[in-house]
């Protein structure tokens, strides 16, 4: 592809027709549920566009959002977006390019002052001056705000970026936190997931393409479009949660039955995420479809909720003992009072007979 | 720490810790107390204690003749929602999965919408309580703070539970979050207010019955 073309000479050059362009933003339109109008100007902006400059950044991660990304399943006209984007770092693709890698990053970032768009993958440590994970010798704090500051936007890419994740949960030794903590004067738009789902990454850049603008947002700062409803509320078992039908365990006849994973702790009503509609791996299942509980991968501390398999409903701290020890200290104080009232009457009763 | 995890986590562990130390203390002060020696003989053939007790216990759970029309309201009202907030709390899944992880035991639960429907009728059976208790002009002058702070305790985790359900309002993790919260403030009232009645009233119809029978009375 040659540096200057707009993606609409792009795809013409690969034998791409324009009926199937169209089609493809329909399909961006539907995903994102914009209405019929959007998907003409989807299709006209991005075939007017130019190469969109992207940072992605990898941090404290896993790399299981990238993994994600690059093994999207997504249609092949998909891929051409991502083809039409300039890529111009990447650390966990371009770690064996060395101190080439960081040049290429710092001449992007000149390039394209106050238009690129940064993604991010992986939380921040801040602790001990950040030293627990550093890129090129440079910790990841002092990275990101120098990438940061003449970004267009951010896209935190994947749970760890978005609200610290992991690397974030209890005792959080490197003192993890997401990118919004540190980023307060770009905006920033999350996209969580443990990984996220690979058409919400690439729906929100389209949508950042073809608009210029950011898409609508929840107060976790997820597209709307891809976190505006929970797993239970688009979950196919979400009928045998309100008969009543529930397994008990993953392996008996609920289990084999399909019905609801609530009892097995599902996360399912509090976790705002895609995956019971768009799914993974081509629309083939998800995590209930393959019978294991939502672990709401896609929310904040989804890792210090009381445990995976714990009902949502049960309380997250150990009570028996507890519970059992304010009883007995409860009744020995009651068994005090009583006696103090015995005494007390004791001593009435002496006193009066003194009197008689 | 958001809502629904404070709620799930130290609320509740408060709420629980005050509820157990609460009725425990009492229910030990109350029973423990030195109790006044009855010097007078009692009646011929009167019943033991247990024989007196359980028949004042039975006897009271519905009103005497003379005073069925009178307290007709109260009677059929209070038990509708005192039996609505026994099938919500000892029926709804989730509930059984709470009192399950802190006693250990569980058994099947109704499915949600008959749940949701007993809700509906014990909120409104709890309004027409609260109505009923403001138009009596006796009631309302012997009403305190007490009865007015255990209406509101009780009314909440049902107004909010079925907000939950029905995700009316604010998104369904912070009303969840507020329900806990309310059952929270449900279990620290316990003991100290009248919903304390639920220990009690057993024990008071029967100390009465037995009291009674001492003295002769044909329960």
């Amino acid at each position: 592809m040659r540096e200057h073309n707009t993606l609409g000479q792009t795809l013409q050059e690969r034998g791409i027709s324009r009926r199937a362009f169209l089609k493809y933003a329909s399909y961006l339109a539907t995903l994102m549920a914009l209405p019929p109008s959007a998907s003409r100007v989807i299709a006209e902006e991005m075939a007017k566009a130019h190469r969109q400059s992207v940072i992605w950044l990898s941090f404290q991660e896993c790399t299981g959002c990238t993994e994600s990304f690059t093994r999207s399943m997504s249609p092949t006209l998909e891929d051409l977006i991502f083809d039409f984007i300039s890529l111009d770092y990447h650390h966990t693709l371009q770690a064996v390019s060395g101190a080439a890698a960081e040049h290429a990053r710092e001449a992007a970032m000149k390039a394209n002052k106050g238009k690129y768009i940064v993604v991010v993958d992986g939380s921040v440590p801040l602790k001990d001056g950040g030293v627990y994970s550093t890129i090129a010798g440079i910790t990841n704090l002092d990275m990101l705000r120098d990438t940061a500051k003449d970004a267009f936007a951010i896209v935190s890419v994947g749970t760890c970026s978005a609200f610290g994740g992991i690397p974030h949960a209890n005792p959080n030794p490197t003192g993890a936190v997401a990118i919004s903590e540190i980023i307060k004067d770009k905006p920033v738009i999350n996209i969580p997931g443990c990984p996220p789902i690979p058409e919400a990454m690439t729906g929100t850049l389209a949508y950042l393409l073809s608009f210029g603008k950011l898409p609508e947002l929840d107060a976790s700062h997820r597209p709307l479009a891809f976190f505006g409803e929970t797993i239970h509320d688009r979950c196919y078992r979400r009928s045998f949660y309100e008969r009543g039908m529930f397994a008990d365990s993953f392996d008996d006849e609920g289990a084999r039955k399909g019905w609801c994973l609530y009892k097995v702790g599902c996360k399912g009503p509090i976790a705002y995420n895609a995956c019971a509609t768009l799914k993974w791996n081509g629309a083939v299942s998800f995590p209930i479809q393959s019978g294991h509980g939502c672990l709401g991968c896609s929310e904040p501390d989804f890792w210090d909720k009381g445990g995976f398999y714990k009902p949502l409903s049960a309380a997250t701290a150990g009570l028996t003992l507890g519970v059992g020890g304010a009883a007995l200290a409860g009744a020995a104080a009651g068994a005090a009072g009583a006696e103090l009232v015995r005494r007390k009457k004791a001593a009435a009763a002496n006193a009066g007979k003194k009197e008689g | 720490m958001e809502l629904l995890d404070f709620a799930r986590g130290p609320a509740l562990q408060f709420g629980l810790y005050v509820f157990s130390f609460g009725v425990a203390f009492r229910l030990a002060a109350l029973l423990l107390l030195p109790r006044t020696k009855d010097l007078s003989k009692a009646r011929a053939n009167t019943p033991g204690v247990i024989k007196a007790s359980g028949r004042e216990i039975i006897r009271r759970m519905w009103p005497q003749p003379a005073y069925a029309e009178a307290t007709r309201f109260t009677t059929i009202n209070g038990y509708i929602f005192h039996l609505g907030l026994a099938i919500i709390v000892f029926g709804g899944t989730p509930h059984i999965l709470f009192l399950k992880g802190l006693l250990g035991i569980s058994w099947p639960g109704l499915p949600t919408n008959i749940i949701n429907g007993v809700a509906v009728i014990t909120f409104l059976s709890l309004i027409a309580a609260l109505v009923h208790r403001l138009q009596s002009p006796v009631l309302k002058a012997i009403s305190t703070a007490n009865d007015y702070t255990t209406w509101i305790v009780t009314m909440l985790p049902v107004v909010t539970g079925l907000l939950a359900v029905s995700h009316l309002g604010w998104r369904y993790e912070t009303l969840l979050g507020v329900h806990i919260l309310s059952i929270a403030v449900f279990l620290v009232w316990f003991p100290f207010g009248k919903l304390m009645h639920a220990f009690l009233i057993f024990l008071a119809r029967g100390e009465t019955g037995t009291h009674l029978a001492h003295r002769g009375a044909q329960l």
